[in-house]
């Protein structure tokens, strides 16, 4: 189904702690018979076993930009490693980055919405991030990184299930639907799973935002009441006003946009035939009109965060604030 | 801001048109020989008749040169340089690295980096080696004299090669890319990642700071003589005055032909106050600065325009688009 955004380089970001089974997963991408090529974006030249033609290491620069706004950083490697393998557009389908299992995902998926020429030429599909399910809860007690990672992710790989225990598996589990409700989990043994559950995601495309229907794993929400990184997801079938609402969105994540790791919203204004979707990373917001909501559909505006030190109570407030 | 003028003279029947096949990403003159640099690896040599020779498998990352040479870096860790008759010689090799920048300096040195290393390959002796604070994002020999500009994050490094001291640092915060000496020395100017250029006055280390554009400047060029930095990245070009030595602070640019469409490429003529602006639907005009007269070079076919240069004499233009679509134009 080719659609106009499809003319665009698909990009595929890897992450996950150190170990999870990240280099694993990319060989088997590499490796499936899909016919399709990928430029390989490492985070250190001369990584071993990576079986692949086209190759890059990154030098993990990430930068500031210079407007003002201290979370909106991007990797200047990656600006120019893509700026190099553009030259090359006949040569792969789609990019893969592996990142460093230290490496916090934002500046990445960020630098696809800031610079001009990587935007106009690519597309983030979607950040993977591999876990280690014996390992991740101690993780996620003494690692921030290993915690944006699931926080960031759309696509989780429960890895090495092999190694725990039926209860074990639950209650990790039950630790990545505290902070991340949204992500597609998948329960994997050494990295194996069908490759159209990575790649060709959508999750960054406004066209493919269909619904937003956490999973809340029974009891998940209040048992890990404690954890800092949370999300928090809020509707009203009350039409909004977008003369509130804009304001609202842009002032919140100007002012809490350090602690807003993800945001995404389907929503539904007065007077308005179409369905509002939008999408966020930190500051950064992309959204549009989508399509006419339809008639066996309710109207309902829904909106999620995912981040650190959120105040439930005065976004619930701020949001249903917005209702027309 | 000038309104746009009428119908302006046309010379496009003059054009040479040339189909090279694939993206140009350079473009310069080796005496008469038009040469053009493909992204993909390719040089075609362009006088009476067109040579095409491989100079990198692979990607092309960089291109610079001087009147004899052309000097193209790749993604093939090979540092090339091409002379008209389409001889090749391979200066650096380091298999597994890109060569990110070349630069070419007066009696045929070369300077060209990998990552956050830039070389000096001085005609005679041993190469010279330094480590910047982050990756290299442009190199620039000063006109006269053995020292480099070296654009990274946070700001540029002036390095001598040839000497044991540490680098002058020119500090700015954000990240630099492309990198100019005016031709007087008085001044540094890069293209930052932000749609800004940054200056640097070396007198007192004065800062200018030429904002305003609504994209990124990608290509800049001082006019004959320096009076004016000429710049793409908005949809007119805009001189920046740099006769005084003050710079152009507290001055007002010149903007020039201005259309619906951004400036991709601009080339200062290497005589008259006269620059070649090409634009982002593949439409160039040759433009005085003095009166803002605008003769139509080429047509445009929705390509953008990627590379510029005139012939060293003058009396030539090499124009190289996106789509391989090419040409060049006698005066």
């Amino acid at each position: 189904m080719p659609e106009a955004a499809s003319s665009k380089i698909p990009v595929t970001v890897l992450t996950g702690y150190l170990g999870a089974g990240k280099t694993t997963l990319l060989n088997r991408i590499l490796s499936e018979p899909h016919g399709k090529k990928f430029a390989v974006v490492v985070n250190e030249f001369g990584e071993i076993g990576i079986d692949n033609d086209l190759v890059v290491g990154a030098d993990e620069e990430v930068f500031e930009m210079n407007n003002g706004c201290i979370c909106c950083t991007v990797r200047g490697d990656l600006i120019r490693i893509i700026d190099g393998l553009l030259r090359r557009k006949n040569d792969f389908d789609g990019i893969i980055i592996e990142t460093t299992g230290l490496a916090d995902p934002a500046p990445v998926a960020q630098t696809f919405f800031v610079d001009e020429t990587v935007g106009a030429k690519t597309a983030l599909d979607a950040v993977v991030t591999v876990a280690d399910a014996k390992w991740l809860k101690d993780r996620l007690k003494d690692a921030p990184e290993a915690k944006s990672q699931i926080a960031f992710a759309d696509v989780i790989l429960l890895n090495k299930t092999d190694l725990v225990t039926e209860t074990e598996l639950k209650d990790v589990e039950m630790r990545i639907r505290a902070i991340n409700p949204f992500a597609r989990i998948h329960h994997t043994q050494r990295s194996e799973i069908a490759i159209d559950k990575v790649l060709g995601q959508g999750a960054f495309d406004l066209d493919r935002i269909t619904a937003i229907d956490p999973d809340f794993l029974e009891g998940g929400h209040r048992h890990f009441h404690d954890e800092d990184m949370r999300s928090y997801s809020f509707a009203t079938d009350k039409p909004l006003d977008p003369d509130k609402f804009f304001p609202w969105i842009q002032e919140l994540t100007q002012r809490e946009g350090a602690n807003i790791l993800r945001s995404k919203g389907i929503l539904a204004f007065k007077d308005d035939a179409d369905r509002f979707v939008f999408q966020g990373v930190h500051m950064i917001l992309d959204g549009d009109h989508q399509r006419p909501w339809r008639a066996d559909e309710a109207k309902v505006s829904r909106i999620v965060f995912i981040g650190r030190q959120l105040d439930a109570a005065a976004l619930e407030k701020g949001f249903l604030s917005c209702v027309a | 801001m000038t309104s746009q003028s009428s119908t302006p003279s046309s010379l496009t029947s003059k054009l040479r048109r040339l189909d090279l096949g694939g993206a140009v990403v350079g473009l310069r003159f080796l005496g008469a020989t038009a040469g053009f640099v493909l992204g993909e690896g390719e040089i075609v040599l362009v006088d009476a008749e067109e040579t095409r020779v491989e100079a990198h498998k692979g990607a092309v990352l960089s291109v610079a040169g001087d009147d004899r040479r052309l000097l193209t870096g790749g993604d093939d860790g090979r540092v090339v340089a091409t002379t008209a008759d389409g001889a090749m010689q391979a200066l650096f090799e380091q298999k597994g690295r890109w060569i990110d920048q070349v630069a070419a300096g007066a009696d045929g040195t070369v300077a060209f980096s990998a990552g956050k290393t830039a070389h000096f390959l001085p005609v005679k002796g041993e190469r010279k080696s330094h480590d910047f604070p982050s990756t290299v994002g442009g190199l620039a020999f000063a006109p006269k004299g053995t020292r480099l500009a070296v654009a990274h994050y946070g700001g540029v490094s002036l390095w001598f090669p040839n000497a044991q001291a540490k680098p002058e640092f020119l500090e700015w915060k954000g990240s630099h890319r492309g990198v100019l000496w005016s031709p007087d020395m008085r001044f540094v100017v890069t293209t930052m990642q932000e749609a800004a250029l940054h200056g640097w006055r070396l007198a007192d280390g004065g800062h200018m700071r030429m904002s305003g554009y609504p994209s990124r400047v990608t290509s800049m060029a001082f006019t004959a003589g320096g009076k004016f930095l000429a710049t793409s990245g908005s949809s007119e070009a805009i001189l920046w005055p740099f006769a005084s030595k003050e710079g152009p602070m507290g001055k007002q640019p010149s903007m020039l032909a201005p259309r619906d469409v951004r400036v991709s490429s601009v080339a200062a003529h290497p005589r008259d106050e006269v620059v070649a602006c090409g634009y982002e639907d593949g439409l160039v005009l040759m433009v005085r600065i003095s009166d803002g007269a605008e003769i139509l070079l080429r047509a445009p076919d929705g390509a953008p325009v990627t590379a510029l240069a005139w012939r060293g004499d003058g009396g030539a233009l090499g124009i190289g688009t996106e789509s391989g679509a090419a040409g060049l134009i006698a005066f």
